[in-house]
């Protein structure tokens, strides 16, 4: 089956360190905007299929030595609801597991609508206006 | 079935009680003086974990007194040494002392504990290795001990009951751990309690029954604590050893650690990957008690779980009561593992041995 590109929203709807939810052609998707980069993820966790969608934002937390914490990668990872497993929003990769458990990652892109309103696209509920940005998704 | 080869190493075998007349000849005049004045000369200080009128405290056949003309130390040749045909024996003296809330009176003891286990039975036997009884509850006392006899290499590695004031994971242990990682000395936690605190999480029981079954929960949350505060990653050389732990609950452990530890990871960033692998690499068990069904097949399968053959280390647990005649070695175990056991574990755990078998290599 050929993949259909979907807009999904304007860019101003999900603002930097916001989440949205997507029903895209039957598939859960979890979209993330981290710092202006947009990153889909396959809402369902890879454990037990909990929402990723709905799981709190993280930082990624690094020892050396014990008791010495340190946090990187600012609000870069999403913690499933469920059991806490922290899943890389930039590839779907668990933290734990990075090479057998990952979320489905899916490509992104931002597109002009200038562009976008010649298609062909699918945006049942997206009427889209030449003047705005767009973030698509092939699936 | 029986040792099938000579040569092992027994980590864990035990030494009996010294009376305090014994002990005091160890002790200053100070200390011999005062025994006598209080009058607890003549106490034992047995410890209420596993006292020795329990049935499986100590064999029936191995019970009797030494024969007429017989040593201690005769004893133990002809009933441990000789028979399992072990090349080492680590003997262990676990003395009530560890238990007193009088920290100087408990270090004093402990202190003539260990010189006793030096000057009457390492000196007099060349296949008795010892351990170093310390008090859990002073890590100062238990530093200053190390120190003290750590250049007597007989010694190899330190004694605590897994159940004590605190878990044994906690940082005020730290320094102990420094000391014998310094001294290349395994950390060992043997079955039993100071009983500062019951020994469920519920208080306590009403019978032994109980008191023997929460011990293998007691190994569960020490390994745990071990590694959530960090310890295995702070020292990088320490060993800790296992005695009398039992083993056949470890898959499970194992299983839970990593299930839990993706979700909780963060709380402890220094554990940065699987801690069923750090457990593999760090973690030792004594062989005995066994806890399996007499069906081999069974047993190799719990081994399988567990996923390494360097995890257990051979024991008889003398003189307690684990199994009979001369079948130390249980049902099942395949060849190339029983040679791991009792062989190659042993000196892979516990540096001083390892040491000791570079010296004697040509
Ligand atoms: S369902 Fe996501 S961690 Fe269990």
């Amino acid at each position: 089956m050929s993949k259909k590109r979907h807009v999904v929203a304007a860019v101003d709807e999900v603002p930097p360190g916001s989440r949205k939810h997507l029903n895209l052609a039957g598939r859960e998707i979890a979209l993330f905007n981290l710092g202006g980069e947009f990153f889909a993820l396959g809402d369902k966790c890879p454990h037990e299929s909990g929402s990723l969608c709905a799981g709190k934002i993280v930082g990624l937390a690094e020892a050396d030595t014990p008791g010495h914490y340190r946090l990187s990668r600012d609000g870069e990872f999403v913690k499933c609801p469920w059991h806490g497993w922290e899943f890389d929003i930039r590839t779907g990769q668990s933290w734990c597991d990075p090479t057998r458990t990952r979320a489905r990652a899916y490509e992104t892109a931002v597109a002009a609508g200038e562009t976008l309103v010649k298609g062909p696209y699918v945006a049942d509920t997206y009427p889209v206006r030449v003047e705005e940005n767009y973030i698509v998704i092939d699936v | 079935m029986k040792v099938p080869f000579a040569g092992a190493i027994d980590c864990d075998l035990h030494l009996p009680s010294p009376s305090m007349a014994v002990l005091m000849r160890h002790m200053d005049d100070f200390w011999r003086e005062q025994f006598v004045t209080r009058r607890i000369d003549r106490m034992d200080f047995q410890l209420t974990s596993f006292p020795p009128n329990t049935p499986l405290a100590m064999r029936d056949d191995w019970r009797a007194p030494a024969g007429e003309g017989e040593t201690p130390l005769d004893k133990l040749r002809r009933e441990a040494l000789d028979p399992f045909g072990a090349r080492i024996a680590i003997g262990s003296i676990l003395h009530g002392a560890i238990g007193l809330y009088n920290e100087d009176m408990a270090a004093v003891i402990c202190s003539a504990v260990n010189d006793h286990l030096a000057r009457d039975w390492l000196d007099h036997e060349p296949r008795l290795r010892g351990s170093i009884l310390v008090m859990g509850s002073s890590p100062d006392h238990a530093v200053a001990e190390i120190e003290r006899l750590a250049a007597d290499r007989r010694f190899v590695q330190i004694i605590l009951p897994v159940m004590g004031d605190f878990l044994p994971g906690k940082r005020q242990m730290w320094p102990v751990y420094r000391a014998c990682e310094k001294h290349g000395l395994a950390v060992a936690l043997h079955a039993g309690s100071t009983y500062r605190y019951p020994p469920t999480g519920s208080g306590w029981p009403s019978y032994h029954v109980e008191d023997y079954i929460a011990q293998s929960t007691a190994f569960e949350n020490a390994i745990v604590s071990f590694l959530a505060e960090g310890v295995f990653n702070e020292f990088p050389d320490l060993r800790l050893v296992c005695l009398e732990s039992g083993f056949t609950w470890l898959p499970t452990l194992l299983w839970r650690l990593n299930k839990e530890w993706r979700g909780t990871r963060q709380e402890t960033p220094w554990l940065d990957r699987p801690p069923a692998d750090v457990v593999r690499e760090r973690v030792r068990f004594s062989l005995q008690p066994v806890d399996a069904p007499a069906d081999g097949a069974l047993l190799t399968r719990t081994l399988a779980h567990i996923g390494s053959d360097e995890l257990l280390l051979f024991s008889t647990d003398y003189p307690h009561a684990q199994f009979d005649g001369d079948n130390a070695l249980p049902e099942g175990l395949p060849a190339d593992l029983q040679r791991k056991i009792m062989i190659d574990n042993p000196p892979a755990c516990y540096p001083r041995l390892a040491a000791e078998a570079k010296e004697i290599a040509p």
